[in-house]
């Protein structure tokens, strides 16, 4: 459930303490829902409570001792019950290295700089005598301090003397508190740093084979120490997508550095007297350190550009763009050429209807002739019918008038109209009993509708 | 009345001994030189023995013959133990295999006493203390240990007061004591999480604890045994000497007397900016002849010593996460150690942690202001409590089976009429367990639905609503709204979440309320029972 949040504009403080007083309100309300269906007692049979973990619980206090009391009074153990209470318990870690020292060195790296003489303490690596020869510039400051510590123990003069070794050694330990003070002054490190070239990684040779990602990754993000922008945008992988690679690119193309070079600077002679010397040494000190930082730009330039050529990422975005290029062509024109083929499609179209209409017509008209001519053998065949009627029937017993009945109902045949003519053969072929009397109908129509005159058919009428 | 239990913090800057008085009070007994937080120092001049601050003393002018720092080794093979701390008195080495110390005990006469025997003689002095405070014997003793302390450390250390007389009747673990010793005067109310963050002289050690039905759950531990008070009078020392050395060009740091002088000084110095705002050192002839005389305001000592603070906090965040919780989770910080009476730690706290959090340092309202004698209290009550059982009973009663309890992962609680989670036992109770509730007010048909519950923590940011679009919300928020404070707030919570049902009861025409009864027992079995309180029906469920 979700507090209601009302109080926008209160501060963190203000609004931590009204939660909890939100809280403690609502744990002292709490109410049961409304019970909607009717059950009294339903177990989830099914349901598996998650399993318990088995953990010491601390032996102190009156709640303990009240437990243990209840326990030991309603149970005695079995020897297995006894021996599983002993298993998979789940106890703290109680470990005490500090996952820091994981990073130090285990030994010196540079067994010179046992014998380095002091007073050359610059060019010794301080990092190495820190015993941070892993971490190196990525050493917090909490670091630095343990393991310096932990070189002050080992390195120590009196201890190294109680165990025999020769005095050189104490050159060593001037050279671990010289790289200590200079690791913690953040202006003198950053000096040190711009010129600690153990932690440069090194570049492939052009025309090696090599893992472009394995290779290229770490020396970007050593480079990344010198960035004033941070967080500094990585190489990534075959896999990143083209807008990050692009960020990377343009990041590194216009990489802010602060890397400076007064660490390699001549001393200056500081006996006042010979303030020529001082100055001449100091401006040239200060040109060198131009000419370097410009160098080191330069330098930069040139690797990000040899990364560029070399990275298989923009190879494929140029083939892919190339692709793409080719496709969006291919997309225009298709445009004139759809409308061509459309062109000639409805051409062959027009072309095939016309022909089947052309077949279709002429079938129509043999169907046509046909039908008619159907229509005109089924209006002879009714015709006949009609006619030979009388004669089928005897002439309904007035054979004398043969002659004119005959006459009279060619009459009606040529008469009647091809509906009727249907109509009154098919009457005559299904009752030829009632053929005179189908006549007849047929007569009176005719001369009612005034198709016929009544007198000529005197016989029907 | 007969020989009391007493109860025993060893450290290895300071011990204290305390023991419940006849008032039934929790008494913390004083040496006779009226120091109530002994130095753990031993210190030979001939045929001389001295003890705690008379002992420390010796650090200035006979540093070589006098034994500092010297509790967590023992147990320990020479080759394993951190003997660095001891080497601003009598240096350690080897003996057997084991610590020890090489003194001088007048001229050519050398004695090796190791490290087991500086124990046992360090536990007879505060045994006699006790006797001389208590006016009886005193032959028993509860005694406080790291929790990581191991098997062996642990033996020899009841081997030690063994030989001076005590029986070690149990070992308690320090933030435990501390913990009992806490809620003894300051109970919580609910069952909580607390972390219990121990800042001593050469160590710094916190635990997790998870308080259920009272019952204490270690759920996680941190030590550093390269961070404590030493590490704030290092800095001190430092910002000292180099003023030191701008006003008179001599390092005092070079020269052993003079850099213990320093530290003396320094010390003192810390422990009187806990309580007022200013301090003045004057020592006579530090180095080279040179007095130095000069004073320090509480702000720039913590300007000094930041960067020591800073670790502190870390620790206990560190800590906290190594419990995998949040600070949410965490109901109080119950400051420990001599360095909890410096105000910068509490208020460091209060700062890094949200203010659910109670930071109980010696300033809180709902806390001792004794933060250095906690864990010999709890020691006291724990001796108390032990005292009415014989040495069978208890060694009984603190077998593994009685100890590895089995643990709730998660939650389980009630749905509520907003279908919110109410948690009944919280994750990492203990069982058998049982708990109650009452519902006073319930009325009608009601539904007990039980259920386990997951909690996480939701992070919200509100983005300040310009105001006339909220006109019609109720007017309280119209009173704190603070016009400039148009930052996004960010609020963290921690919310439940259901997980699986268990079981659901049904109880019909309640009209006075409802007792809800959970119970966990021994295997696991989980029943909820609902009595309507009026007609004293029961609904019964078993999973
Ligand atoms: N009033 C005070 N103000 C500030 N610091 C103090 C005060 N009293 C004691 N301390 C510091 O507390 C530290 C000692 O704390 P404590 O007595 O808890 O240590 P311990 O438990 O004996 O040692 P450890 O935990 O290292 O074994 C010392 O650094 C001491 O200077
Ligand atoms: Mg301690």
């Amino acid at each position: 459930m979700k507090i209601e949040k009302k109080f926008f504009k209160l501060t963190s403080l203000q609004l931590a303490s009204l939660q909890e007083i939100e809280r403690i309100k609502r744990e002292m309300m709490f109410t049961l829902p409304e019970l909607t269906s009717d059950i009294t007692v339903k177990v989830n049979t099914e349901a598996e409570k998650s399993a318990a973990v088995r953990r010491p619980i601390e032996p102190v206090g009156r709640y303990f001792l009240q437990h243990a009391q209840r326990t030991l009074r309603n149970h005695t153990w079995s020897e297995f019950e006894k021996i599983q209470a002993e298993k998979n318990v789940k106890t703290v870690d109680e470990s005490t290295q500090d996952p820091d020292e994981l990073l130090f060195d285990d030994e010196l790296t540079d067994e010179s700089l046992l014998t380095h003489d002091p007073r050359d303490w610059k060019t010794a690596d301080l990092y190495a005598a820190m015993g941070l020869s892993k971490l190196r510039y990525r050493a917090n400051n909490s670091q630095i301090i343990k393991s310096h510590r932990k070189q002050v123990l080992k390195h120590h003069p009196d201890k190294k003397s109680a165990a025999g070794a020769g005095l050189e050694q104490d050159g060593f330990f001037k050279i671990i508190q010289k790289a200590y003070e200079t690791l913690t002054d953040s202006t003198k490190r950053s000096q040190y740093d711009s010129c600690d070239f153990n932690a440069d990684v090194e570049q492939p040779k052009k025309g090696t084979e090599y893992n472009f990602f394995e290779v290229w990754g770490p020396v970007f993000e050593a480079e990344a120490r010198f960035s004033k922008k941070q967080p500094v945008p990585s190489l990534g992988d075959v896999n990143t997508p083209k807008k990050e690679v692009e960020q990377f690119y343009s990041f590194w193309h216009r990489f802010d550095s602060w890397r400076t070079f007064e660490f390699l600077d001549e001393d200056v002679p500081d006996d006042s007297s010979n303030r020529d010397q001082k100055r001449y040494t100091e401006r040239k000190n200060k040109a060198a350190r131009d000419k370097k930082k410009t160098a080191d730009n330069a330098r930069l330039v040139k690797l990000v550009e040899r990364v560029a050529n070399e990275d298989p990422r923009i190879k494929l975005f140029k083939e892919e763009e190339k692709k793409e290029k080719e496709r969006k062509k291919w997309e225009r024109d298709a445009g004139a050429r759809a409308e061509a083929e459309a062109a000639a499609k409805a051409d062959a179209e027009a072309r095939a209807r016309a022909e089947a209409d052309a077949v279709s017509e002429a079938s129509a008209k043999a169907d046509k002739k046909k039908a008619k001519e159907t229509a005109k053998a089924a209006k002879k065949k009714n015709k006949r019918t009609v006619r030979n009627a009388p004669k089928e029937a005897d002439y309904f017993g007035d054979s004398d008038k043969a002659a004119a009945i005959d006459e009279q109902v060619g009459f009606i045949v040529e008469t009647v109209d091809d509906e009727l003519l249907v109509e009154v053969s098919t009457k005559i072929k299904s009752s030829p009993s009632t053929t005179k009397e189908t006549l007849q109908e047929t007569a009176a129509a005719l001369s009612g509708s005034g198709k016929l005159p009544a007198s000529v058919l005197p016989y029907f009428l | 009345m007969s020989s009391p239990i007493i109860g025993i913090t060893f450290g290895n800057t300071s011990s204290s001994i305390a023991y419940i008085n006849p008032k039934n009070d929790v008494d913390v007994i004083a040496n006779p030189d009226g120091e109530r937080s002994i130095p753990s120092v031993l210190s030979y001049v001939g045929a001389d023995e001295y003890h705690g601050g008379q002992a420390l003393q010796q650090l200035v002018r006979n540093s070589a013959n006098t034994i500092i720092n010297f509790r967590d080794l023992i147990g320990l093979p020479f080759a394993q133990a951190d003997v660095s701390k001891c080497a601003a008195g009598a240096p350690a080495i080897e003996i057997d295999g084991k610590v020890g110390f090489a003194i001088k005990r007048g001229e050519d006469k050398e004695e090796k006493i190791t490290v087991d025997e500086v124990i046992s003689r360090h536990l007879n002095k505060l045994k006699l203390a006790a006797e001389d405070y208590i006016g009886s014997k005193v032959r028993q003793v509860v005694l406080t240990v790291p929790t990581n302390f191991n098997d062996n450390q642990k033996e020899a250390l009841k081997n030690a007061a063994s030989k001076a007389g005590l029986e070690v009747v149990q070992f308690i673990n320090e933030p435990s004591a501390a913990l009992l010793a806490h809620v003894e005067q300051y109970p919580f109310e609910k069952d909580v999480n607390v972390v219990v963050a121990d800042f001593g002289g050469v160590r710094s050690d916190a635990a997790v604890i998870a308080i259920r039905n009272g019952i204490y759950t270690i759920l996680a531990t941190k030590h550093d045994t390269s961070l404590g008070g030493d590490n704030l009078d290092t800095e001190l020392i430092e910002y000292f000497a180099k003023d030191f050395q701008k006003k008179t060009s001599t390092n005092p740091t070079k020269n052993v007397r003079s850099l213990a002088k320093l530290r003396a000084n320094a010390i003192i110095t810390k422990k009187t900016l806990s309580n007022a705002t200013t301090a003045t050192i004057s020592i006579d002839s530090l180095a080279d002849g040179y007095d130095y005389h000069t004073s320090i305001n509480r702000m720039r000592f913590e300007l000094v010593t930041n960067k020591v603070f800073s670790q502190f906090s870390a620790f206990v965040e560190d800590v906290i996460a190594k419990a995998e919780l949040d600070p949410l989770d965490i109901h109080a910080v119950i400051l420990s150690g001599g360095v909890a009476f410096t105000p910068k730690l509490a208020n460091n706290f209060e700062f890094l942690f949200p203010e659910s959090v109670k930071i109980l340092g010696p300033n809180a309202k709902e806390s001792s202001n004794q933060p250095n004698e906690l864990t010999a209290s709890g020691a006291a009550l724990q001796a108390r409590l032990v005292s009415s059982y014989d040495a069978d009973e208890l060694s009984e009663a603190l077998k593994p089976v009685i100890i590895n309890t089995p643990h709730i992962p998660k939650a389980i609680g009630l749905i509520g009429s907003q279908g919110e989670f109410c948690p009944v036992f919280l994750a990492e109770t203990s069982f058998p367990a049982q708990k109650k509730l009452t519902l006073k007010n319930a009325k009608g048909d009601l539904l007990v639905g039980v259920y386990e519950g997951d909690h996480h923590i939701e992070e919200k940011t509100l983005e300040p609503t310009p105001k006339e679009e909220k006109k019609d919300d109720d007017e309280e928020e119209e009173e704190w709204s603070d016009s400039e404070d148009d930052e996004p707030e960010i609020i963290r919570e921690k919310l439940y979440t259901f997980s699986t049902k268990l079981m659901e009861l049904g109880i019909k025409g309640v009209t006075k309320g409802v007792e809800i009864v959970f119970n966990l027992n021994k295997e696991g079995v989980l029943k909820v029972s609902a009595r309507d309180l009026k007609s004293g029906n029961v609904v019964k469920g078993e999973l």
